[in-house]
């Protein structure tokens, strides 16, 4: 295996060539801020939050799914950075309903902690106060579409990790809903084995189990490389 | 040394920010000597004054009310604060902007209702289509999210404005 050196935030380092920006700055306590991402499961770079700036380029690149380069200067929290970070989490609030105060992942939610470690305390953008549907119909767990930040982790656990898929995306665009089977109601679906994966890997509010009230809703999202590793060293 | 002049109002909010404000207990006896409450919920003046140095505005804006007053509240003061979700985000009281005025009134005073069912039209200000957030309608100066804010954050707020910083929260205070 081949080493690269490069630049992240002026630190000088070295990695594996196969390692992403994120990686390494993890490793290295350097804060990116994530939300698609999750350790465990395959990175789709859809979120757009763990954007950085590469000294030399106008392109920001998601950091979860870039490799290092041999060279490569990796700026992660330059002004612009953090306007465009701010912007995506007020584009999530302006497109979903998110009233912390009723919700059941109050104090135990990524975007809820996202919004307040980059400074979002209000909302520039106007709401679009759209009425999403929440699906009730499994015995156990419910999900609220209103919540729903289409990071994806619920599709990728289900389908990478418990090999059911039962969750997919539908539509394109202000549309685009996750879905169970061929969007029939959960609790009809032939393919979900109520396993509760993805309600854990879940990072908001959309995903939860019945049995929870306001702010009851904590989520473990640490099993899944635990999970890997016991299955890996088997 | 003169008392700076404070103001808090009440729109559309459940009260639980002025609970907040009142639970940071021994600090009110501080705050005694060195503001004056000249309009609030919780004292008597009927008028909101000439130029008030701070107003604290819990709740969102819902109706006609909410909505001339905060246009005359921004008027008379020097620094607006968005105290709470509801006047920082709409919070609660937004819940009913998927849904059609009419159809909210419908709901709350004739479909639930067995006896005598009536929609109040006397005394009560018209409900505006959309519940909105402070800052949508006059410029905010500092937000204070938080569902209620915490009294150990009002009290920071306070403090920071009493010593002529403008607070800085934006890390120190989340939503809900
Ligand atoms: S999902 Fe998170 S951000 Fe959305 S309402 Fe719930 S706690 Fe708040
Ligand atoms: S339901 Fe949860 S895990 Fe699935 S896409 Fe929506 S926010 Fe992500
Ligand atoms: S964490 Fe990289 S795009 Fe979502």
């Amino acid at each position: 295996m081949s080493f690269k050196t490069f630049k992240i935030d002026d630190m000088d380092l070295s990695a594996a060539e196969d390692d992403t920006i994120l990686q390494v700055a993890r490793e290295h306590d350097i804060f990116i801020p994530t939300l698609c991402f999750l350790e465990g499961l395959s990175p789709v770079g859809a979120c757009r939050l763990c954007l950085v700036e590469i000294k030399g380029s106008s392109k920001l690149v998601p950091a979860c799914v870039t490799q290092v380069q041999e060279g490569m200067e990796v700026l992660t929290n330059s002004e612009r950075l953090q306007k465009y970070r701010r912007m995506v989490i007020e584009m999530l609030f302006s497109e979903g309903n998110h009233i912390c105060a009723v919700c059941v992942s109050n104090g135990h939610c990524d975007l809820q902690y996202l919004a307040q470690r980059l400074g979002v305390d209000h909302n520039e953008l106007p709401y679009l106060h759209q009425q999403k549907p929440v699906d009730a119909s499994h015995y156990r767990f419910a999900i609220d579409h209103n919540r729903c930040v289409l990071c994806t982790r619920c599709v990728r656990v289900c389908d990478e990790i418990e090999g059911a898929h039962t969750w997919d995306v539908m539509s394109h665009g202000i549309d685009s809903q996750v879905i169970t089977d061929l969007m029939q109601p959960w609790g009809d679906s032939e393919t979900c084995t109520s396993c509760g994966k993805c309600i854990q890997v879940c990072p908001t509010g959309a995903l939860f189990k019945k049995s929870k009230a306001v702010a009851e809703m904590v989520k473990e999202h640490e099993f899944l490389p635990y999970l890997k590793t016991m299955r890996e060293t088997k | 040394m003169s008392k700076a002049t404070f103001a808090t109002v009440w729109l559309d909010g459940c009260s639980g920010c002025h609970m907040s404000f009142l639970d940071i207990d021994e600090f009110l006896l501080d705050l005694a000597d060195k503001i004056e409450l000249v309009y609030s919920p919780l004292v008597d003046n009927k008028d909101f004054p000439e130029m008030v140095e701070v107003t604290l505005v819990e709740g969102a804006v819902s109706n006609a009310d909410d909505y001339e007053k905060i246009q005359y509240i921004r008027q008379h003061t020097r620094t607006l604060i968005s105290l709470g979700d509801c006047a920082v985000t709409g919070n609660v009281p937004s819940m009913r902007n998927p849904f059609f005025v009419d159809e909210v009134i419908d709901r709350a005073y004739n479909e639930n209702v067995t006896i005598n069912p009536q929609v109040p039209h006397i005394g009560v200000p018209e409900l505006r289509p959309w519940v909105v957030p402070v800052h949508t309608i006059v410029p905010v100066d500092v937000y204070v999210p938080g569902c209620p804010p915490s009294a150990a954050l009002i009290k920071h707020v306070l403090t920071e404005l009493l010593e002529g910083r403008k607070p800085d929260l934006s890390d120190i205070a989340r939503f809900g």
